[in-house]
């Protein structure tokens, strides 16, 4: 029986990029194949080849050992290729039902709608596959999870049998990944194939049947799951021996830095984000907070750095009383912060890199001198911190908005790390960032730390917090549900922690737990 | 990691070229829709003249003709109103140099000197506007501005007597900029306080000023001049702005004009060299940031207005102290309309207002010569505007129409924001 799909030598071509080079893929009926590469590796183009957004300059499709002409979405449903994008497409207000039947409606006497028929496919085909989605929920109210189960559903709607996910568990909690696994197994024994595109090594090996991994627009290898572990991937990925788990030294913290004492903050709207929380960060150590997005670890940060007063509660920093100082006094106190959003907060993507390097210290000697700002120190700085902070770009005149997001992230890193600052405050420092990019920002912060500031690191990903941080304060909704040192923290646990439950209590509650993520 | 170099090297080649041409492309867009809409421009004149509709009654040929001759004499008036009659130049130069006697030269130069009159406020106007867009505020309120302006600078212009002129013109100039920086400062303060949306406050205040000054101006008002017309007293003599001729009346083209491109140089400087300039434009783009950095995006806001609101005051104090004299009740200009345009067309940026400036100057001067030449009404002056606005606004169309290519990145202004983003 022939593959059920087959890519040979596709090569795709943008003005001044060969963004895929004679690329050979071949995807087995019922088994996943994962593709694994950095950002810009290529693996988007490829994808969009083969969903018919582009056109390969070369190379041919085989689907079914049919060669196939694929040149637009339309093409690529017809031969049963569907896609689920990292930012989902459905549209909030609709129930799953009329998500579903988006572009495809089914029509009674000739104008309305006929939802009742939709709705019964979509419950059959949530049965089959154990999805587990009510039709007539508003996609809005659904988690994050569901909204993707509501994709897959769209796909088996329109009786796709090959599946891309693209980067699927970028968004979700370590339980609501192991939920999606159950799914792709469910889907697998359906003899549905699924193309995996990830850069999380540990997913791909527990997940998949083979990998190929893509770099610099090649195919830099292929590997079995079995034969190969993290350390092999990531360097075929990065094309060099990547550290894993980043060397460090065990913490000397000394004196408290940052304390926080009974914070309660308030979020968007009335609901209160943050509840009476308590903790410090000491000179010396990085604390890291643990939690699934959302439960008040954004509100945390924020009035942590002045940009969200507090309800009541006090922030002290080097023992000085900064609960309800601005921005600027707590940065002029001795704070960096690396924020969460790094394009809505951290960055002016309209202004060149040069100026976003200066965003808080432009009214400073000796970058201004009075009000009339220092065109040659302010070049002169950029130069160094893009040759020092290692931010690959043409000029130091490109807009940030033109640059990678790593290489977006580079800049902020680079003009908060470079301060002599005595806290760091860094949120989802490495989201979205490729293995190299990550690297180098998870040794950058723990230079600071070595150099004897008090870094604090919000992450939605269990292994940055694990590999990062001395102390782990767990998060849910808006309150501390521990503070361990790392030694003590297993994955189990800070998972079980960050969905609600406390490892000590019974463990038939990890059945709920698992039901509630 | 050779996609990553391949990339890094196709941007740079990109970014290698000349600036000079980068420059070029951002004025060639403009260009092209100041062009296609003077072709149009051409249309309406040719569909609206019945000789044309005649010539064509009598054959194809005819009519293309006199469609030709009809666009040409417009176009012709258009220009020898806005730059003036090159053989008048030469003849009154001439007759200078031979005869000593310089009044024809003078006189020949009328319509250059219009056209830079009439840009003198527009150049104020569409400063104060393009300010805005750069700090993320749509001022539609310049033209109340301009108004109030009016007010304190002519307050000052006839009431302060006795004082020198090198006193009493800047005090009457800085009399226009306070009084539009106080109307600007109202929205403004408005929005950074309360998140009210400086486009709805700043129409509302425009009404409150056009009254507010009738009220003033109008017989029997605080500010009338008291011969039963609606009209302020003539200013001083020491409150007029210097006359580049006063030997000849009929140029009303004055020092203003030196002003208003003194203050394009100020308010670059201000944007791009000083760390207030910073300010303005981090808020404009990207409030979020300006906050995360340790900003006062409230004070910030007030700021701009309160400059943007100055620079609108500044056109009003021209025109009052440059050119007429007094404040008629009747003062509507139209100014901070034009001024929204200027600022679009300028690209916000300060030299770009005073090119496009110069342009609706010349299109204005001109005009009224074409009116009294070719008989094409002045209105044809405003849908030549008009199309170039659109033109810009929709810089597609003209990309599409002349297959350019997308301009390279660069600053873009934030035109306008909903409520409560700061």
């Amino acid at each position: 029986m022939p593959p059920v799909l087959e890519l040979k030598g596709i090569t795709k071509r943008f003005p001044g990029v060969l963004a895929n080079d004679h690329i050979d893929l071949t995807l087995e009926e019922g088994k996943v194949l994962a593709l694994l590469g950095e950002n810009g590796a290529g693996k988007s183009t490829l994808m969009n080849i083969l969903y018919g957004l582009y056109t390969q300059d070369e190379g041919e499709i085989f689907v079914r050992g049919q060669k196939a002409d694929i040149n637009g979405p339309g093409d690529a449903i017809a031969l049963g290729i569907g896609m689920v994008h990292q930012h989902f497409m459905l549209v909030p207000v609709l129930t799953v039902t009329e998500n579903v039947m988006l572009g495809m409606e089914s029509i009674k006497n000739k104008l309305f709608l006929d939802r009742e028929v939709a709705a019964k496919r979509i419950h059959e085909i949530s049965e089959q596959y154990g999805l587990d989605v009510d039709p007539y929920a508003l996609v809005g109210d659904l988690p994050v999870g569901i909204q993707q189960r509501v994709e897959i559903i769209k796909l088996l709607y329109r009786q796709a049998d090959i599946l891309i996910l693209d980067e699927p568990t970028a968004v979700l909690t370590p339980q609501e990944v192991r939920g999606l696994f159950q799914v792709i197994r469910s889907l697998l024994a359906k003899d549905k194939s699924i193309i995996f595109i990830s850069h999380k090594l540990k997913e791909v090996l527990e997940i998949s049947d083979s990998i190929v991994v893509l770099r610099g627009g090649r195919v830099a290898g292929t590997a079995l799951p079995q034969e190969s572990n993290e350390r092999s991937l990531a360097s075929l990925m990065v094309g060099r021996e990547v550290i894993l788990t980043v060397a460090k030294e065990k913490a000397q913290p000394k004196d408290p830095v940052l304390e926080v004492e009974n914070l309660t903050v308030k979020g968007e709207g009335a609901h209160i984000a943050v509840r009476d929380v308590s903790f410090n960060v000491r000179a010396g150590e990085i604390v890291g907070v643990a939690g699934v997005q959302g439960n008040g670890q954004t509100e945390l940060v924020e009035s942590l750095t002045g940009l969200r007063p507090p309800q009541s509660g006090v922030v002290r920093l080097l023992g000085k009383d900064v609960t309800h100082a601005s921005p600027r006094v707590i940065t002029e106190a001795g704070t960096s912060h690396v924020p969460e959003d790094r394009q809505r907060d951290g960055l002016v993507l309209s202004y060149p890199i040069a100026d976003n390097l200066i965003l808080n210290t432009y009214y400073l000697p000796p970058v201004a001198q009075g009000m009339v700002l220092q065109e040659p120190v302010i070049k002169e700085r950029a130069e160094r911190l893009v040759a020092e902070y290692d931010v690959r770009t043409p000029s130091i005149l490109t807009s940030a908005g033109s640059l990678s997001g790593g290489n977006q992230q580079k800049v902020i890193v680079a003009r908060e790390l470079s301060r002599p600052d005595q806290l760091v405050v860094a949120s989802q420092p490495t989201r979205g960032l490729d293995v190299g990019s990550i690297e180098y920002i998870h040794s950058q912060l723990i230079r600071k730390r070595d150099e004897g500031a008090a870094v604090l690191v919000v992450s939605a990903e269990l292994d940055e917090i694990l590999s990062l941080a001395d102390r782990i304060i767990v998060m849910f909704e808006g309150r501390i549900m521990d503070i361990l040192p790392v030694e003590n923290a297993t994955r189990e646990d800070l998972g079980l922690l960050m969905a609600g439950v406390h490892s000590d209590e019974h463990r038939a509650d990890v059945a709920v737990a698992k039901e509630a993520a | 990691m050779s996609e990553k170099n391949a990339s890094l090297k196709a941007t740079q080649k990109k970014t290698q070229k000349p600036r000079s041409r980068g420059r070029w492309r951002t004025l060639l867009t403009p260009l092209m829709a100041i062009v296609t809409a003077l072709i149009l421009g051409a249309v309406v004149i040719v569909v609206t003249d019945t000789s044309v509709y005649d010539a064509f009654g009598e054959g194809f040929g005819a009519g293309l003709g006199r469609a030709v001759q009809v666009v040409a004499s417009a176009y012709g008036a258009l220009f020898a109103g806005a730059f003036g009659d090159p053989a008048r130049m030469v003849r009154g130069l001439s007759t200078w140099i031979t005869t000593g006697d310089g009044r024809a030269w003078v006189q020949s130069l009328y319509p250059i000197t219009e056209t830079l009159r009439y840009a003198t406020p527009l150049i104020f106007a569409g400063l104060a506007v393009a300010l805005g867009f750069r700090g993320g505020l749509f001022n539609i309120g310049a033209e109340g501005q301009y108004f109030i302006a009016g007010l304190t600078t002519v307050f000052v212009g006839y009431a302060l007597t006795g004082v020198p002129w090198f006193i009493h013109a800047p005090l009457a100039l800085l009399a226009g900029i306070v009084g539009g920086a106080i109307w600007g400062v109202i929205p403004g303060y408005l929005k950074a306080k309360t998140g009210a949306h400086e486009v709805i406050n700043t129409i509302m205040l425009n009404y409150i000023a056009f009254r507010f000054a009738e009220y003033m101006l109008d017989v029997g008002g605080p500010m009338a001049r008291g011969d039963g017309r609606p009209v302020s007293p003539v200013i001083q003599p020491a409150a007029q702005l210097a006359q580049f001729f006063p030997s000849n009346p009929n140029i009303r083209f004055n020092l203003g004009f030196i002003l208003a491109l003194l203050a394009a140089v100020f308010v670059y400087w201000l944007l791009f060299k000083t760390t207030i300039g910073y300010e303005i434009r981090t808020v404009g783009q990207n409030p979020r940031a300006a906050k995360y950095s340790g900003m006062n995006v409230a004070r910030t806001v007030v700021l701009t207005m309160a400059l943007s609101g100055g620079l609108a005051g500044l056109a009003a104090s021209h025109d009052i102290l440059g050119v007429i004299g007094f404040m008629p009740n009747a003062f509507s200009s139209g100014y901070g309309f034009d001024a929204i345009a200027l600022a679009l067309l300028g690209n916000s940026h300060p030299f770009g207002v005073v090119l496009a400036s110069l342009l609706f100057g010349a299109l204005q001067a001109g005009a009224r010569n074409m009116q009294g030449i070719a008989r094409v009404p002045l209105d044809l002056t405003d849908i030549v505007q008009g199309l170039i606005i659109i033109f810009i606004a929709a810089p597609a169309i003209i990309r599409a129409l002349y297959r350019l290519r997308t301009a390279e990145g660069g600053e873009e202004v934030v035109m306008t924001r909903g409520w409560g983003q700061m």
